[in-house]
């Protein structure tokens, strides 16, 4: 089997943070990627909400949108989008928010509005969708980010969605009181906040990967923890078990419409 | 059948210059037909209110239906940009937009407020972020019981809703399933509500609780099948995701997308354009 590439890493180092019976509210793309491999590897009762409405949905291949048909067939129950958001995710029974963002900062606050200003953008982005509720309500939110330095950054051209602020206790002064972004997840390497400055600190490199290659790829001067590890290469099931999905996925999508 | 028109007829009876038009369905029972014949009908100057602007706010405001939108996620699920809508806000192109960008729970929460007549939604929300810097729509309110904080956001009550459903029976109720988005919250909170569906049936086979929409709350309903088209009915066709992804390519260019809809939504007759896939 070729060696994983740097998408496929961060899926499998993704799913392997989603613990089994967790209930997740998922975000497209990678997230709901890295959410599905879980399910189907070592989190079989991982439950899985989508904005959609889709409630405890088990997709067996990857959705395009979060509105696929198949959430929906598989799911628990469908809800309203005025239901999802206001009881499930608002009341309180979400442990997890899984987020992709543009751009993350040192501070862990996440951007998908613009780059540039936002009266006159540079790039027009998608904009906040679910994000900002879901980064505030959920207990904890992990975020999922290609590595480079236009995307880490120092600061955000637009804070979307909230992370620790300007950092310390910034986030809780302002009233939420949920814990906020607790790991980002890189193709280099995961970050986690310090527990006092909450800034984001290197705590696990990928395979092969250097503290050199860290520090060219990232916005900021970045700080490595004492603990740092090395994170475990894919196996060959998860490795195996991914390129299967995305084979179902091309072959269900390729057939699909009329 | 006297809630029965032709689209065309429902569209140009009820949709005026300058009103406000939520066209809504949350990736699934999207009514393109029904936006389709706005751009036909070169209705202009709209307010366009729904979460996710999708291709047919991409359509609409490429083709120069919009004044203003409102929303809270424009992309293209799973592939990328929206290039007309970006064009629109970047480069004022076809025309200048005033946008009014809220987030999903804030859009919700206006619906929901709009439908049961209050003036304004209420959530735990948007603490931290620039947005409520930047639209002066977001604003607070303090709890009269805990004095806790909470977003406020004013509530949606467009002139027209536009949905599409599976099924109507005859005398014109109207039943959707599978994911239902907000098409009940803004079937009520609008002044007149245009429905197009796949299927005309003689009785719904409606469990008690489904999602009905009563013919008494319909304005106008259209037959139109496939009139969810590239989006999906569930049940009945599913979702053109390759057509999805080719958008990217028809709509980064204006010369591309302008010649894309004058040949396959100005001129294409009805039957050509939903009767097969759009590819």
């Amino acid at each position: 089997m070729t060696a994983a590439s740097p998408s496929e890493l961060m899926t499998i180092v993704s799913s392997r943070l989603l613990c089994d019976g967790t209930v997740c509210f998922v975000g497209i793309g990678i997230p709901s990627k890295a959410a599905t491999l879980a399910r189907i590897t070592h989190a079989p009762n991982l439950i899985l909400i989508y904005e959609s409405g889709t409630i405890g949905a088990r997709p067996e291949t990857f959705p395009l949108s979060i509105g696929d048909g198949e959430l929906a067939t598989t799911a628990d129950t469908v809800v309203s989008t005025m239901e999802v958001f206001s009881y499930w995710l608002q009341g309180g029974r979400v442990a997890v928010g899984f987020l992709g963002a543009a751009q993350v900062d040192r501070f862990a606050n996440l951007n998908s509005t613009v780059i540039g200003d936002y009266a006159a953008p540079k790039v027009r982005l998608p904009g906040a969708g679910g994000a900002p509720e879901i980064a505030a309500l959920a207990a904890e939110t992990f975020v999922i980010i290609k590595h480079d330095k236009s995307r880490l950054v120092e600061k955000v051209d637009f804070v979307t969605s909230a992370g620790f602020l300007d950092g310390g206790g910034a986030r809780q002064q302002k009233g939420i009181c949920n814990s906020g972004p607790s790991v980002i997840i890189t193709d280099l390497c995961c970050f986690r906040p310090d527990s006092e400055t909450k800034e984001l600190i290197v705590t696990q490199l990928h395979p092969g990967v250097t503290r050199e290659d860290v520090r060219n790829a990232t916005g900021w001067e970045v700080t490595f923890g004492d603990d740092l590890f090395e994170t475990q290469p894919p196996t060959e099931t998860e490795l195996a078990t991914l390129r299967e999905l995305e084979l179902r996925t091309e072959l269900v999508q390729s057939g699909s419409g009329e | 059948m006297s809630k029965y028109y032709p689209l065309a007829d429902a569209i140009q009876t009820h949709i005026r210059d300058g009103d406000c038009v939520a066209l809504e369905g949350f990736t699934h029972l999207i009514p393109f037909a029904a936006g389709h014949e706005i751009i036909r009908q070169k209705i202009r100057d709209l307010t366009l209110v729904r979460m996710t602007p999708d291709l047919i706010y991409d359509q609409m405001i490429g083709m120069g239906c919009a004044r203003k939108i409102i929303f809270s996620w424009g992309g293209n699920p799973g592939v990328g940009s929206l290039h007309r809508f970006r064009d629109a806000v970047e480069n004022q192109y076809p025309n200048e937009i005033e946008i009014d960008e809220r987030s999903h729970a804030a859009m919700t929460a206006s619906y929901a407020a709009g439908a049961s007549g209050l003036p304004f939604g209420m959530l735990r929300g948007f603490v931290g972020s620039d947005l409520v810097d930047h639209n002066p729509n977001l604003k607070s309110i303090d709890c009269p019981y805990t004095g806790e904080r909470l977003a406020a956001v004013p509530a949606i009550r467009p002139d027209v809703a536009v949905i599409h459903a599976q099924q109507a029976d005859k005398i014109g109720n109207v039943h959707l399933w599978g994911i239902i988005g907000v098409q009940k919250e803004i079937a009520l909170a609008a002044k007149r509500v245009i429905v197009t569906v796949e299927e005309v049936v003689d009785k719904l086979e409606a469990p008690a609780n489904a999602c009905v929409i009563p013919a008494w709350v319909v304005t106008a309903i259209a037959h139109v099948p496939r009139g969810a088209k590239p989006s999906y009915a569930h049940g009945y066709y599913e979702r053109d995701n390759g057509f999805y992804r080719s958008w990217d390519a028809i709509s980064r260019s204006r010369e591309k997308f302008s010649e894309w809809m004058n040949e396959h939504i100005m001129s294409e007759n009805f039957e050509a354009l939903y009767g097969k896939s759009m590819l």
